[in-house]
């Protein structure tokens, strides 16, 4: 192998593996995202035309490291002229790097992901722009590609994460793991937002849509992110579940001839099952936390119908009792519906249509999509004559 | 940092408060001032007379145009300011949903425009 490719080879690696981390340890005192993505890819750039003639360093991380942080400096002197900057204000951020530059060759770098995805979903952040400023800062996902997977203009996406950026920088949102007393709180929001990720790329989950980009992995690393740094948080470990169990189903859920294949007919032979056992112990390990919550809740939903796989059957009163808990938790019109489907399934259909006909009601289920077909089903199934409504879909 | 907690609110209510209830308020906000001085965060503050003593002005070709009211009639209007100095927009966000004014009011946190921009 010729050292240009291999220099390539060691960057990308380090690319992947370590791309959050720098950015993360470059961004944390200054909350400049922007300015560390810029100075890191400088650095990569110098990176490959460094390594292929001098071979590349020992510990190419902390390499790539110290070059950011000068060409960090470099970007800030830049910016800097013509403004108000002091010279003393250069000089301590010289300090700080010639001091990291000698201690770093044999030092781990500190993982301060963590800090940045709290940043990134920090309340003062808006909500939609969460998921994707994650994607870009921790996985180094580019503009374009964000914007293909939330079906956005590259040009729109990259504005939002560019005002974004410049919020946590001028605002002060700071780049800290939560206090005791609010990480529950906060936590719901970095979980959202990886969730919301992972649920971008489900919508099409047998990837017929070639443009789109599917964004399962990536959601999927950082919710293992979150789970190796707060092992003892159990919605975080309820989500990894969740997504697991959705997961490991994905190739039975579409047929050869790309139709889509309910849960209750899925072949279970085709469930992924090393994915499901590891959701199952999550989820165990959750249940011992002693603190239930949306995701864990979700995941035990899954979890009932995996038990398919040995019984051959739902355990739908087990269903049904747990979106009664998940329904006084969230109180969303989507839950009851699907409790409404459970019922239906455990005593049948004709309980559940005068729980479907109570939720018409509820003017927030007008854009929900199944509402129609659900009604439609029960009604067919009870063969009972209910006042006409009107489909909504 | 420093921040400025800008404190909105409908400023009728005022008028419509019991004597006893204003005292209470003022009492509040002064508790409150008092607190963030303690903890030493707090850099200036001020309450503001109502909106109809505001007059606004700009030039407009090069002469000033000065118009009576505020520069925009709205429903809660700006009734004063704290300016605090903290490390990040956390503690910012905390005292703001401290100050009594959150409770009958909104207030809107800036980032003042310091040397670090």
């Amino acid at each position: 192998m010729n050292s240009g490719v291999q220099a390539r080879d060691v960057a990308d690696a380090v690319a992947r593996r370590s791309y959050g981390k720098l950015v993360a340890f470059l961004a944390a005192d200054t909350r400049d995202v922007a300015a560390a993505e810029d100075a890191l890819s400088e650095a990569f750039a110098i990176a490959l035309a460094e390594w292929p003639v001098n071979g590349c360093p020992a510990n190419p991380e902390a390499w790539l490291m110290t070059v950011a942080r000068r060409k960090g400096i470099d970007g800030v002197r830049r910016r800097r002229t013509g403004e108000a900057a002091t010279a003393q204000l250069l000089m301590v951020a010289e300090d700080q790097a010639s001091a990291s530059a000698e201690a770093v060759t044999d030092v781990e770098i500190p993982d301060k992901r963590l800090a940045l995805l709290f940043a990134c979903a920090h309340p003062a952040i808006d909500i939609d722009i969460r998921a994707p400023l994650m994607l870009q800062t921790v996985l180094g996902l580019d503009g374009k590609t964000i914007a293909s997977a939330f079906l956005t203009s590259p040009d729109a996406m990259s504005k939002r994460l560019v005002r974004a950026k410049q919020k946590i920088r001028a605002a002060g949102i700071p780049f800290a793991i939560p206090a005791r007393d609010e990480l529950a709180g906060r936590l719901d929001g970095v979980l959202d937002a990886i969730y919301a990720a992972f649920a971008e790329g489900w919508s099409d989950p047998g990837g017929t849509d070639v443009a789109r980009r599917d964004l399962t992995s990536e959601a999927l690393f950082l919710a293992r992110l979150v789970v190796a740094m707060l092992p003892q948080e159990p919605e975080a470990l309820g989500m990894l579940a969740l997504m697991l169990h959705a997961d490991a189903r994905r190739s039975a859920r579409r047929s050869a001839d790309g139709g889509y294949v309910p849960l209750a007919d899925q072949d279970v032979s085709l469930w992924n099952a090393a994915m499901i056992e590891e959701a199952e112990a999550l989820l165990r390990h959750a249940s011992t936390l002693g603190r239930i919550g949306r995701y864990q809740l979700e995941a035990a939903l899954q979890s009932a119908h995996v038990e398919r796989r040995h019984t051959g059957r739902i355990d739908w009163t087990a269903e049904v009792q747990l979106y009664d808990a998940l329904l006084a938790l969230s109180g969303s019109p989507v839950v009851a519906l699907n409790r409404a489907l459970a019922i239906a399934e455990w005593k049948g259909p004709a309980a559940a249509l005068e729980i479907v006909n109570a939720l018409a009601d509820d003017g927030r289920l007008a854009q929900y999509q199944p509402y129609g077909p659900l009604w439609l089903h029960c009604w067919q199934e009870s063969a009972l004559t209910a006042k006409p409504m009107m489909l909504t879909t | 940092m420093q921040y400025l907690l800008m404190l909105y609110a409908d400023e009728s209510g005022w008028g419509k408060m019991s004597r006893a209830e204003q005292e209470q308020g003022v009492a509040a906000y002064g508790a409150y001032t008092q607190a963030l001085k303690t903890a030493g965060v707090w850099v200036g503050s001020n309450r503001l007379k109502d909106t109809d003593t505001a007059t606004t002005v700009r030039l407009v070709n090069g002469k000033s145009q000065v118009l009576d009211g505020p520069y925009v009639d709205s429903k809660e209007q700006l009734g004063g300011y704290y300016l605090i100095e903290t490390p990040t927009l956390d503690e910012a966000l905390t005292w703001a949903a401290r100050c009594p004014g959150a409770g009958h009011g909104t207030i809107e946190v800036r980032p003042v425009w310091g040397m670090e921009g």
